[in-house]
């Protein structure tokens, strides 16, 4: 996962509320083998609307969508974090979300902000004015500034400091690695091994 | 104060105690991996470049998409067969042992560890599949978890896990003759609802639950997650430790004298403290059968269908109205009169030699209803064999069921055996949720012995109405 602390992109403006995870990436892609490549799944009944904001310039290669309230409810899918990211956006901003789509988000290393409504409000209004306009997402002062006007937004502190450190669950539990070592070293030799049960055989297996 | 045989287990497996709430970190012993969780899992290893810490402690079998049938043709269904070429390539990629379709330690994957002698007591054991629960019967403790723990388990052997509450499950008594595991456990989760395990790991006590098999044990144990409990675990004694020995991967010699002085010492100490207990009467059970579309909305089979407007809680109300819409019942009908059109022997919960073996001398020498079809899947390949061996092939067949390769099938419906829109099955499987089974189909859960006497009698049944069936015929001179 990458360090993030600031972050520049259109204002990609999502004018709707209670957008779930099944309107973020529908079930039939959920039996795809593989962790990237769902840009394409991305908003996928809406994508099917010319009109939709994602097929228009600028927007077609992503930035930082602002969208309305309740975000990301609905199916716990990991699914939809990747087809955000894969489509290009790299952080969202707006005033609420499911929570599991936030927790799964901050895992993956998708910034997600939480900005009042009448930020929300302001940030359309620029893109609406100026499209393309970039915003500027500045994770250790936790503001969002576009068009000169900065707006404050939340994310916990425990995410934030994963997103500066670029830290996935896994890299944060290989900060313990000493430890898993240790434990593995006294671990006694009856437990299972999928290899034959020969002390060789054991060892080898132990990389 | 005394420890429970749960807190036992996950104190000998913290790597790291977790501060101020923050969650322990927990060596995992045992990991199984199964094609429909496990491909995105190695993707990001791949992404990450990172390796499979301990293959030495991962095993994959092909179990979810597999066809019953035809075995050695090309898999049909496309998503089926990129899930599982996936998974063979995958597991060369990385060096994890695999058992795909024709091997005969091939089949579903909580069949698999425990076949092979590499679920033990007092092991951690994780898959990407919530009937993990099913390894606690060793005495194990078994998490079901997702894909992204899928691949932090492989890179690391470990997971991040919040501390949990324990539960027992206290239940004494002798059970009636024709009345087995799946009913205990059908009538926990009744008694308790779907959500009442939230946060527990159960442990399953009492003389009902020492006298049942290990097989038993793992129906019960496999269902404890119905009951939204993160495990279920049953203290291992004599009958696990004769299960275990001689299995092939089993610890031998100074090894298996090592570890059998450790697993003595797991069961729950007396002085411990469960956080919650419930208490059953293994002697007032009867046949247990599911009338909804969870595995909590069940009643004896002797009942009848309930009046959503005997449920109390208006969420339990509003949910019996659904499911019966959704199960085409009125309130009021004798169980016992509903007719099936499929009866399913298999799956996680029930499709190992004893679910079998208990089957087959219900049918034996008789034919199966008319007009209903009955499938009957062993969980793994070497309970095929076995079966085979023991001549149980012959008697399903001869009854007018269909015999065939081991795998999840009709339980979720995900390779060809499914059930039509309005099908009504009964089912020795677990989950009786819409569509679970084919879309539009109607599940009742049910035990092998309910699932027999059913495929005979065409309706719901269980072994005592065959008995009092062939009584009354005495009775009237005909037999
Ligand atoms: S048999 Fe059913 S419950 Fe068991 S692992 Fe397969 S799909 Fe899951």
């Amino acid at each position: 996962m990458e360090k993030i602390s600031t972050l520049t992109g259109p204002i990609v403006p999502l004018e709707r509320s209670n957008v779930d995870t099944d309107q973020i990436i529908p079930a039939v892609f959920l039996k795809r083998v593989t962790k990237t490549g769902y840009d394409d799944a991305l908003f996928h009944s809406w994508r099917q609307d010319p009109a939709f904001v994602l097929n228009q310039e600028p927007y077609r290669h992503g930035g930082i969508l602002v969208v309305g309230n309740d975000f990301g409810t609905g199916s716990s899918r990991e699914h939809a974090v990747w087809a955000l990211r894969d489509f290009g956006i790299t952080a969202v901003l707006g005033p609420r979300f499911g929570e599991i789509f936030r927790g799964n988000a901050g895992k993956q290393g998708l910034l997600v902000g939480k900005i009042t409504e009448e930020a929300t409000e302001a940030l359309w209004a620029v893109a609406r004015a100026n499209p393309g306009e970039p915003v500027t997402v500045d994770l250790e002062a936790r503001t969002a500034t576009a068009a000169g006007v900065s707006h404050p937004f939340e994310i916990d502190d425990y995410t934030r400091w994963r997103l500066l450190e670029g830290l996935d669950d896994i890299a944060l539990t290989l900060r313990d690695e000493a430890a898993i070592s240790a434990f593995e070293a006294k671990r006694p030799s009856w437990m299972p091994t999928t290899q034959d049960r020969t002390p060789q055989a054991r060892t080898q297996g132990a990389s | 104060m005394g420890k429970t045989l749960a807190e036992k287990v996950w104190d000998d497996h913290v790597v790291v105690k977790g501060e101020d709430g923050a969650p322990d970190l927990i060596y995992i012993d045992l990991h199984l991996v199964h094609e429909v969780t496990s491909p995105q899992a190695f993707d990001g290893l791949r992404q990450a470049g990172r390796g499979l810490r301990r293959t030495d402690l991962t095993v994959a079998t092909e179990d979810h998409n597999t066809p019953t049938l035809d075995i050695d043709k090309p898999i049909q269904d496309p998503t089926s067969r990129k899930q599982i070429e996936t998974l063979r390539q995958n597991a060369a990629e990385f060096g994890v042992r695999i058992h795909s379709l024709g091997d005969k330690e091939q089949g579903i994957v909580h069949l698999v560890g425990p076949q092979l002698g590499l679920t033990l007591p007092g092991v951690t054991v994780v898959c990407g599949d919530s009937h993990t629960s099913t390894h606690g019967a060793f005495g194990a403790m078994a998490f079901g978890i997702g894909t992204s723990e899928v691949e932090h388990v492989m890179a690391t052997q470990t997971l991040p896990l919040k501390p949990f509450k324990t539960m027992a499950i206290n239940v004494e008594g002798e059970l009636r003759p024709g009345v087995t595991a799946k009913d205990i456990i059908l009538a926990v989760i009744a008694k308790i609802g779907t959500g009442g395990g939230a946060g527990y790991v159960f442990e399953y006590r009492g003389s009902a639950i020492r006298s049942l098999s290990i097989e038993g044990r793992m129906t019960i144990c496999n269902m404890s997650i119905e009951a939204g409990a993160r495990a279920g675990m049953v203290a291992p004694d004599e009958t696990t430790f004769a299960y275990v020995k001689d299995k092939p991967h089993a610890p031998k010699g100074a090894d298996w004298d090592a570890a059998l002085e450790y697993w003595k010492t797991l069961p729950t100490d007396d002085d411990a403290v469960f956080d919650a207990e419930i208490f059953i009467d293994a002697s007032e059970l009867e046949p247990f059968v599911t009338w909804g579309t969870n595995p909590g909305q069940g009643v004896s089979l002797s009942g009848e269908v309930p009046a959503p407007e005997s449920f109390d809680d208006p969420t339990d109300r509003a949910a019996a109205e659904r499911a019966l819409e959704y199960m085409d019942l009125k309130p009021g009908t004798r169980l016992k009169d509903i007719a099936v059109d499929t009866v399913f022997i298999g799956s996680c919960t029930n499709s190992r030699m004893e679910d079998l073996t208990a089957a087959a001398e219900i049918i034996r020498g008789r034919k199966k209803a008319d007009g209903v079809r009955v499938l009957v899947v062993p969980g793994s390949a070497r309970v095929r064999l076995e079966a085979e061996a023991a001549g149980l092939d012959k008697v399903f067949t001869d009854f007018g069921a269909e015999w065939r390769f081991a795998g999840c099938s009709m339980c979720l419906g995900m390779n060809p055996d499914q059930l039509a829109p309005g099908e009504r099955c009964a089912s020795t499987s677990n989950r009786n949720f819409e569509g679970r089974q084919g879309k539009g189909g109607r599940t009742h859960l049910v035990s092998p012995l309910v699932a027999a006497a059913t495929a005979i009698r065409g309706t719901l049944s269980s072994p005592w109405d065959l008995e009092a069936a062939e009584a009354e015929l005495v009775k009237d001179g005909v037999a």
